[in-house]
């Protein structure tokens, strides 16, 4: 079992792919680190030294934001907007999307699952 | 994609000079400004504007997180009062 950036255990992948486990943490990223740490991207979790294991670790405390601490970042940036009322703000509100799409059709993401408004016209009713 | 660095912030002349005359008689009266594609430059914080939205002016009170953004970005063009059939609720277009 190895612990990577506090909680992370990812198993018997290759260590690049490992690393990816961990929240933002991506293919660049993993592939950076490890070339930094001097540790081949291609080595297992499981066979990592304890040297190689705390030289990863030093390099994503010193360089990266990840988890937790990410996840706080993206709310407060998104808080940010919210509070001094910008137009980006309003549509993270609404839950719509941000950055000008249609919503007449689509926006899926954003907006969810369907909700049908009882009362619409079919555009063509069956039988 | 963003504009040049080159190019530095786009800022229209004329509402530049206008803050700097507020700034100067120091009489805090708000800037009517139809100027809603201009960044807001660290100047205009604690500046009091009115930003056309297409009907009426919008009152915006500039603060420091707003610096970067446009002026436009705070003054909504659209009032949307719910779709056509569904009971409207009472609590307009812009929201708390």
């Amino acid at each position: 079992m190895a612990r990577v950036a506090g909680i992370e255990i990812p198993p018997h992948k290759h260590a690049w792919v490992g690393l990816m486990y961990i929240f933002g943490i991506g293919p660049t990223l993993s592939r950076r680190i490890l070339k930094d740490a001097n540790v081949p991207e291609s080595v297992k979790v499981k066979d990592l030294s304890e040297d190689q294991l705390s030289r990863i670790n030093a390099i994503i405390d010193k360089t990266c934001v990840v988890e937790g601490a990410l996840r706080r970042l993206i709310q407060q940036n998104l808080q940010r907007l919210k509070d001094i009322n910008s137009y980006r703000g309003l549509r993270h509100r609404r839950g719509l999307p941000v950055r000008g799409q249609r919503t007449r059709s689509n926006a899926r993401t954003r907006k969810g699952p369907r909700k049908t408004v009882a009362g619409k016209k079919m555009a063509k009713a069956p039988t | 994609m963003s504009r040049s660095l080159k190019k530095g912030p786009y800022i229209d002349p004329k509402l530049m000079a206008k803050v700097h005359r507020v700034k100067a008689s120091g009489v805090r009266d708000p800037i009517k400004t139809w100027s809603r594609r201009s960044t807001i430059s660290p100047d205009f914080v604690n500046l009091n504007f009115l930003i056309h939205n297409g009907r009426t002016f919008v009152k915006v009170f500039v603060t420091e997180d707003m610096v970067g953004h446009k002026l436009g970005e705070f003054a909504p063009t659209r009032l949307f009062r719910g779709h056509p059939g569904t009971k409207a609720s009472p609590s307009g277009a812009t929201e708390g």
